[in-house]
């Protein structure tokens, strides 16, 4: 019931987040120069920023962004953990000894210190929408670590199995034994871990965007949408609503993951 | 004897491993900034005084310019030797800069670690001593919540609203702590003899201290090694945001700049910690580090 709750309330969201443009009856970077920093009213339900742009209707936008893209951007991170610590995991020997290695670089970096570096050292100056792509795919290039170290732990655990000794006893090698016959019986693995990425690129995101190095103005996210905090200093529901939103989005996730998945054997 | 020779050589191994991950790091940091747009751009490039030969001697000049494995060993043995080379954006020797630095984030560090265990704990504990289930869901309420809150978004409302910001440190170690210690303090209580004692009538306190602490202490160690590296992460975000001096607003600072000598010198200090402050925990539980490799 809970998680039918959490898709429910998720998929309203992005019906809502879609139609942004048609429910704000305006573009997020539209001007309203009359009513700079105007206050929740029947026009603007969460009022306008400084420069006069409705805050609802970039909210939807940077909903949208958020819940497209930390999706996908934890879809590649989970493939590409699938695929290096499947392969580790399966193979063994020294190309596992050089996966983990990898792997412990990667994770013994804090993962803030490790995407402020990383962020820092791509183009800074750029326009919005190649900022909100770098941003996410950076968080998928860097977020592979983790999920990796235990999809391989799974592999590991598969590759003595009785099922598979009769598989390789039957014919069946290689990559095809890899997807015929491991993947299939790690879809719970995969799936909780793409389910721990989503909201942990979303937090990640706003990190960036509250630091100075997420999507850039005018497109909204909610890493620069909370950054209005920084010069809002009344109490602007405006404001908080966005990490009301945040919260119960990341509370959804978790409520979806706390859930037992049903294994797939 | 025996157990001394394996002792030291599990010893050995986790030296030379650290002193790999923290080379191979270093050069992936400098290769990394190297590569990066405007590295090796200073002000001295728009100078219309100086002519393209000037310039170029001065680029030539720079040690970072040669070939980045060299410039890597080279930083090394400096670092071996106590030279942490030049910061280039701030013109000051790195070794200077990290000591006049480093005791804010260590303070913020230490404040968040003490303050998110205390919490966590205070949490955890009771919830193992009397089970009831209101305990245990406002705990998970109050976990998650802030867990599902960006650090930096919880250091800068307490900030803006005149907060005691180093409680933000706390606040963000405690969430992440807590749903570990929870889970290892409940599997350590649920342990056989644990029934057992309980059976016994034994008072829960006695419980808690000689039958479940003792069972949980090694995981409970490796859990402080970790949290650490969380503590650096949430140090990296209040400092920027509250504008603390300390090593993490100097990292971002570094990273903006493309600063090579700092970021790698840093990166391969923070990678040093972290690895050293999860290395203890697994030093202490060998079957950590055989179910790790």
């Amino acid at each position: 019931m809970t998680r039918r709750l959490a898709w429910g309330f998720l998929a309203l969201l992005m019906g809502l987040a879609l139609a942004a443009d048609w429910i704000g009856g305006g573009s997020y970077a539209q001007q309203f120069r009359d009513f700079p920093g105007a206050a929740m009213c029947r026009r603007f339900p969460l009022g306008t920023d400084a420069l006069g742009r409705d805050r609802l209707v970039r909210l939807l936008v940077a909903t949208r962004i958020s819940l497209l893209l930390a999706p996908a951007a934890a879809l590649v991170a989970t493939v590409m953990a699938a695929a290096i610590g499947g392969i580790a995991g399966y193979c063994g020997g020294m190309l596992d000894r050089v996966t983990r290695r990898a792997i412990d670089l990667m994770l013994s970096l804090p993962w803030i210190f490790l995407l402020i570096a990383a962020r820092a050292l791509l183009p800074l100056n750029v326009p919005p929408a190649a900022s909100v792509a770098i941003t996410f795919a950076l968080l998928a290039a860097l977020g592979w670590a983790a999920p990796a170290r235990v999809i391989r732990a799974g592999v590991r655990d598969l590759r003595d199995s009785d099922f598979l000794l009769q598989a390789r006893a039957c014919g069946c090698r290689g990559f095809r034994l890899l997807w015929r016959q491991v993947a299939p019986n790690l879809k719970p693995v995969l799936a909780a871990q793409f389910l721990t990425s989503v909201p942990l690129f979303i937090l990640s995101e706003a990190n960036l965007g509250l630091l100075g190095l997420g999507v850039a103005d005018p497109l909204p996210s909610w890493g620069n949408l909370l950054h209005e905090l920084e010069t809002d200093l009344s109490f602007n529901p405006g404001v908080i609503a966005c990490l009301g939103l945040m919260l119960a989005v990341l509370v959804c996730f978790r409520l979806l993951l706390n859930q037992p998945q049903t294994p797939n054997c | 004897m025996g157990r001394l020779k394996r002792g030291s050589r599990q010893l050995a191994r986790l030296i030379v491993s650290l002193a790999v991950t923290v080379i191979v790091g270093g050069i992936l940091t400098g290769a990394l900034v190297r590569l990066s747009p405007g590295f090796g751009v200073d002000e001295h490039a728009l100078d219309p005084e100086r002519d393209a030969a000037a310039l170029r001697a001065r680029e030539a000049a720079l040690p970072e310019r040669g070939n980045i494995l060299i410039y890597c060993a080279r930083h090394t043995a400096g670092m071996l030797r106590g030279d942490l080379g030049m910061s280039r954006n701030w013109n000051r020797p790195v070794s200077g800069l990290l000591a006049e630095r480093w005791p804010v984030t260590a303070q913020l560090m230490a404040v968040g670690m003490a303050g998110g265990w205390a919490l966590a704990l205070a949490f955890a504990l009771p919830g193992l001593i009397w089970p009831a289930r209101i305990w245990k869901t406002m705990a998970g309420v109050c976990s998650g919540t802030l867990l599902c809150v960006p650090s930096a978004a919880l250091a800068l409302l307490i900030f803006v609203y005149a907060g005691p910001v180093r409680a933000v440190m706390a606040l963000a170690v405690f969430p992440r702590v807590y749903e570990y210690l929870e889970n290892v303090l409940t599997q350590a209580a649920g342990q056989p003899h644990v029934m057992a004692a309980r059976a016994r009538g034994i008072a829960p306190g006695r419980i808690l201290l000689w039958h479940v602490m003792p069972v949980a202490a090694p995981q409970m160690l490796a859990l402080a090694g970790v949290s650490v590296s969380m503590a650096f992460g949430a140090a990296v975000a209040v400092e920027v945001i509250c504008d603390f001096p300390g090593i993490g607003q100097l990292a971002w600072k570094a990273a903006l700049a493309r600063d090579l000598p700092l970021l790698v010198t840093l990166t391969m200090l923070v990678t040093l910690g972290t690895q050293v402050a999860n290395s203890v925990g697994d030093l202490w539980t060998p079957q950590r580090s055989e179910a790790r490799a």
